[in-house]
Formats: C-alpha cells, structure tokens, sequence
C-alpha cells in the first residue's frame, strides 16, 4: 500500500460509523488513486453501503478520517462529496421516470440562459457526452420509463460524469442487468478509467470484480479484511476472504507479498 | 460490444422508438443512433410520417389531450342536439367567463397534482380570499386594489403554512389540506362575521373582473394574432437554433401546421366572442395566467423540479434539488390561485357570502385538472390541461342547466365524468408502462 507517487485521491484512516447499537464500520481504511479501479466487496451487511454513503455524505463519519488528495476534509452532507468532485450512482438508479435523457442528465444543475432553460445547449452536451462515452440509446428526448435496465444504468453513470468529477462510486451497477448490459456497464467503467477517473465499484460479482477492478478491498462486519491486487490473487482468495474463511487475511497477504518480493 | 451483430442486439428490444429504424439497413441506422432523434426519421417522411407517429403514440397509450377534445366534441354535439341555443355566442360566452373561476383555482392545484399530491383545501381558501376583499373593500373601505393584494398575499400565506406542515414537519398533504378545508371554511365565516353576506361593487376592479368586455372588435383579433405571430417566431426561431447546432429540429412544414392550428383555436374563439358582447376581461387573464404558468413549469429549473420530484422525490434529493422548499412554493403556488380564482367567483355573483367555496367546486377543480389530462400519480401533465378540463365541466354544468336538469342529476354526471377520465389515466398509464418498457 505505499504509493510513493502522488497522494491518493481519497483516503478513508480509521473511519467508524454507528447506527444506534449497531457499529456498522470499524476503523475502516481504504485508499483509491486516480486511473484506479478498486472493487468493494463483501458479504450483506458488511459495511459496503454504509461505507461509500460515509464517503458520499449521506451518513457522516463518527470517528476517523477522511483525506482528499492528501487533505483532512470532512464530508457532512452530500453536496459536500460533489463539491469535492465525488459522484455517486446508487443502486436503484436514482432517475426520474416521467423525464427525458436530457433532463435527467442535467437534473439539479440545469443549464439557463436569461434565466430561462437552456434546452439546445442542455441537449447538445448530453449527445455530446453520451458520444464521448460510447453509449447508445435511441434518442436522448425520450422519458427515462421507455430504456431498458442497462440503458438506464449507462444514463445514471453517464450523469455523474457531467461534473467531471475525479472519483466515481458505483453502487452494484451491474445487479439486475443481464449479460449484454453489463458487458456495456463494464466497457464503461473501464472507458471512466482510461479517462482519468478514480471508480469504487461496488459489486458480488467476482467475475464483473475480475474483469475490470485493479484492487479489490474486502470487508468483514464493517472491518477490513484484506486489500488484494486482483492480477495475483485467486478468486477463491477474495471469497474466502469475504465469507471470513481466512481468520486473518492481512497477514495472509502480507506473507504473500514477502514471498513474491524474494 | 462493437464486434457484435448490430441486428441482434439484445438493446435494440428495449425500446419502442427503435420499431421506426430503417429496416433495409439496420447497421446504417445503428450507427447513427447517437447522433439521429429517431422520432424525426419518421417526421421527414412527411404526411404518411404523421400517421405513424400517431399511430405509435395511440398504440403506446400516449393519449395526450385527444380523450378530452373528443369528449368534449361529444359533449357540444348532444346538447346542441337536445338545444340549438347551446352554441350561441352568448352561451358560450357565459361558459367561458365561469370556466375562468374554476379554471385559476384547476391551474394551482395543477402544481401539487404535478408533485403526486392534493390539495383539499383550495375551495375554502378561495372563499376565505372572497371574504378579505369584500370585508377590506367593502366594510372598512380601504382601496380595492390593496384588498386584492391582501386576499393574495393571504393566499400565499395559507399555502405556505400546508407547505410548512407537508414539507417540513412530515404530515401527508391529504390530511394537512383536509384540516385547512375545514379551518379555512371557519376562517372565511369568522372573516364575513354575523350579516353573512357582503355585496361587492359590480362596477369595482373585482366587480368587473367577469363583466367587463373589450367591445372593441380589434382587441380578440389583435391578440388572436398576437399569440399565432408569437407562437411561429419561438417555434421558428428554436428549429433555426437547433439547425445551428447541428441538432435534429422540427421541419419548417410542421411548425406551419402547428400555427395553422393555433391559428384555428384562436381565432375561432374571437369571432365567437366578438358576435357577442367582445373579448371578456376574465377570458384574457386565464388565458395569461395559463401563458405564464405554463413557460413556468416548461422553461425554468422551478418547473424542471417540480416534474423531477413529481417522478421520484429520492431521485430529485439526491441531484441537490431542495425539496422542501419546493414543496412548500408548489403548496403556496396552489394556494394564491385558489384566492385568485375565489376573486373571480366573487365578481360573478357580485358577492362574499357563505357558501362561497363550498359545494361542488372543490370536486370541479379536481376533476377539471384530471379530466384536461394531469395525471393524479404525478410527473405527468401541464396547466393548459385546466383549460380543456375546466371547459369539459362547465359545459356539462350549462348544458344539463339548459335542459332544466335538477343539481343532483349535474352531481352524478360531473361524477361519472370524472371517473371515466380517472379510469382512462389509470388504462393509458398501464399502457404507458408496458408499451414503454416492454
């Protein structure tokens, strides 16, 4: 974990988070760099959501800290985390319906002229935008209720990246997609990577994990439980990491480190 | 993804509008997707283009206004059937001076139906407003204009205290209007005091608000041509922007078309009024209220929210829109056209009195700004559909009155009206959602 290169983008050092008598997270650390892919995972209940909802402002933080770019920043709300440039897709898709492509891309920061919506400009971005990023649906004037499942994912992902923002949490973007549509969600977080993005993916689909995540980081009843590079490690290291197989995956790894450094 | 078959991708199921790309070349169309609307491939095919667009709306339960306006062209034809004298100027006259009443109340609660809720209180509101003119006006004689001023700023203050209790405290807006009816209904009484009823100068600004005519022959028309000019310079200029964007813009065929209907509504209407007693005054500032609305709702980042949380109130929290203060102006929205369409009423019976408000008018406004096309679910619908709906009633109300037809009988045909249009939005929403998302 020593990166001698640029400070990460955003570093979590010991955060801790309580719900009533519920310690949801302890003393969790996480760190992710720019171009960096890092899945989260781990079993229900774990502390996943709880953890990127701390990051993303919906739950602040009890105890600990976080860094941006090297930092102390506190994060209280979530108009915080996008001032900061953190952009979060949640799990149910968080679009209006009864809205076209273009209003939903630009819901909450419309662009005006005069005061007045700025509906040519608004649209030209949003092609523009969708283009950049390879994503294709029929037409972006069409009310979000006709695209399908992964389509609306992609308009969801698409959305956060209109801030330019330089961390992008994805919440399990690819549940309840099938083959095609993830494949399609998965070109896109790669596209995101190549682009600069720092992204934590959130996902229990070691295959999806595999194919796209540069590290994966494990937690256990809101714990760490292991930091993997994904090229060395087995899928069957992660699960057995995730499900609490190992009792003490860090040192586990750590030996593994020592071993390939010999 | 770019080595697949581009006419077997799965996502090309996905969506209804895909059924109009090129079946000869389906990689062409496919390539194009980004870039190409593909509604408009189906436009520039001319006539034939119009037809099927029609016809996949219809088939998509995209019904837009077009229950209405045949219901409403059934509902002339049977009582121009059973009375020749319905479609007289003058009747059609006196409907579209009391539409006006019931329409500036429908245009308000046209806002909060918009969010997914109601508002229950808009008839006593509208009484209560009634009741501070003639009491400020009339009683202390203070000057009419700030009596206005006051029954609307008190409008406004009503509706923020539901939106206070709706948005802030967490009450559902059902209940919180329900108690506003009944404590505005006791307001409007304590505010007209024992002698119950308080005549308004009929030749006051609120005396005159529905009956004062433009005469002159020239106003209709000179406005009629107005709103057409308007209409074809902002559809005509918009198609030029996007040309210059390199964006898809309607064909300058079709927005012909759209003004020639335009035209047809406007100045339909100005000739039917003008063969009477003129323009009414009450006419022109629905009509503007139902302008100004509209550009509202269509054309600032207000309306974008109030669609938005309309659709999913999660999904509008999450992009930063401040819901509660929304909420509230929709509520206070709602309650200031309440108290401007209570003025109206009270200029057409030239009187504040007790049953100002009451009786079926809350049902009327409901069902005039369903019946125009607002969905009860939310996200769905636009003021001018108070226009359409509000006419819908008021000619049954004229109608059945014309034919001697005692006010039960009114209540139970307004009553099956409504759930015939109710019903017809649950059917289309359904529709909607298979068609849309098969």
């Amino acid at each position: 974990m020593v990166h001698v290169s640029a400070a990460p983008v955003l570093a979590l050092r010991g955060v801790s988070k309580r719900f009533g008598a519920v310690q949801a997270l302890t003393d969790v650390e996480l760190e992710i760099h720019s171009g960096e892919v890092v899945a989260l995972v781990g079993d229900n209940g774990a502390g996943k959501s709880t953890l990127v909802k701390t990051i993303a402002g919906v739950h602040p933080i009890d105890e600990g800290v976080i860094e941006w770019e090297g930092r102390p920043v506190s994060i209280g709300k979530p108009h915080d985390a996008q001032n900061l440039g953190i952009a979060t897709v949640y799990q149910d898709l968080a679009l209006c319906d009864n809205i076209d492509v273009v209003g939903n891309l630009f819901l909450g920061r419309e662009l005006k002229k005069f005061g007045v919506l700025d509906e040519v400009e608004m649209e030209r971005r949003a092609r523009e935008l969708l283009t950049t990023l390879s994503i294709r649906i029929p037409s972006v004037r069409i009310p979000i209720a006709s695209l399908s499942g992964g389509q609306r994912q992609t308009v969801a992902i698409a959305r956060s990246m209109l801030g330019e923002p330089q961390l992008v949490i994805l919440d399990e973007p690819t549940a309840a997609l099938g083959v095609e549509q993830t494949a399609q969600v998965l070109d896109l977080v790669e596209r995101l990577r190549e682009r600069g993005h720092a992204v934590i993916l959130i996902s229990h689909n070691m295959a999806d994990v595999k194919a796209v995540a540069d590290k994966v980081a494990v937690l256990r009843l809101g714990r760490n439980n292991g930091v993997f590079n994904v090229a060395d490690t087995s899928q069957e290291e992660i699960i057995s990491a995730i499900t609490g197989a190992t009792d003490n995956a860090v040192t586990r790894r750590a030996a593994r480190t020592s071993e390939a450094g010999k | 993804m770019s080595t697949q078959n581009p006419a077997t991708d799965p996502l090309d199921k996905g969506a209804a509008a895909h059924e109009h790309i090129d079946p000869v070349n389906p990689a062409a169309a496919h390539d194009a997707i980004p870039a190409v609307d593909p509604r408009l491939l189906v436009r520039e095919e001319g006539l034939a283009g119009y037809v099927g667009e029609f016809k996949r709306k219809m088939k998509a339960g995209d019904l837009g206004s077009l229950p209405v306006v045949i219901g409403l062209i059934v509902i002339w034809s049977i009582f121009q059937g059973l009375n020749s004298n319905f479609l007289s100027p003058e009747n059609l006259s006196n409907i579209a001076i009391t539409m006006t009443g019931t329409g500036m109340i429908a245009i308000g609660i046209i806002f909060v139906l918009l969010l997914g809720e109601i508002d229950l209180s808009v008839g006593s509101v509208s009484g209560v407003s009634g009741a501070i003119v003639a009491v400020l006006a009339v009683t202390h004689g203070v000057n009419e204009w700030l009596a206005i001023l006051a029954a609307i700023v008190g409008g406004a203050l009503i509706g923020s205290i539901h939106g206070f209790f709706f948005a802030k405290v967490g009450a559902p807006a059902f209940a919180v209007t329900l108690s506003g009816l009944l404590f505005w209904l006791g307001a409007m009484l304590q505010i007209l005091g024992s002698n119950g009823t308080i005549n308004i100068d009929s030749d006051g600004v609120v005396g005159q608000l529905t009956t004062y005519f433009f005469s002159d022959v020239a106003v209709a028309y000179g406005l009629a041509a107005l709103a057409v000019a308007g209409y074809f310079l902002a559809a005509f200029l918009d198609a030029r922007r996007r040309e210059a964007a390199g964006m898809p813009s309607r064909p300058l065929a079709e927005i012909l078309l759209r003004t020639g209907l335009l035209a047809l509504c406007t100045f339909g209407p100005a000739v039917l009024f003008n063969q009477y007693k003129g323009l009414p005054l009450a006419v022109v500032l629905f009509l503007l209220a139902l302008v100004v609305t509209d550009f509202l709702l269509r054309r600032t980042t207000f309306g974008r929210n109030v669609f938005a949380l309309g659709g999913s109130v999660e999904a509008s929290r999450r992009a930063g829109i401040n819901v509660t203060r929304i909420r509230i102006t929709v509520f206070a929205i709602s309650s200031t056209f309440a108290a401007i369409g209570g003025l109206f009423w009270a200029s057409k019976i030239a009187a504040a009195n007790q049953s100002a408000g009451a009786g079926d008018l809350l049902m009327n406004v409901i069902a005039a700004a369903v019946i125009g096309g607002t969905s009860l679910f939310g996200g769905r619908g636009r003021t001018w559909n108070a226009l359409l709906g509000v006419m819908v009633i008021v000619s049954i109300q004229y109608g059945l009155a014309l034919e001697g037809i005692a006010t039960p009988i009114q209540y139970m045909i307004t009553g099956a009206v409504l759930l015939a249009t109710v019903v017809i939005d649950s059917v289309t929403r359904k529709t909607q959602k298979t068609a849309g998302r098969a």
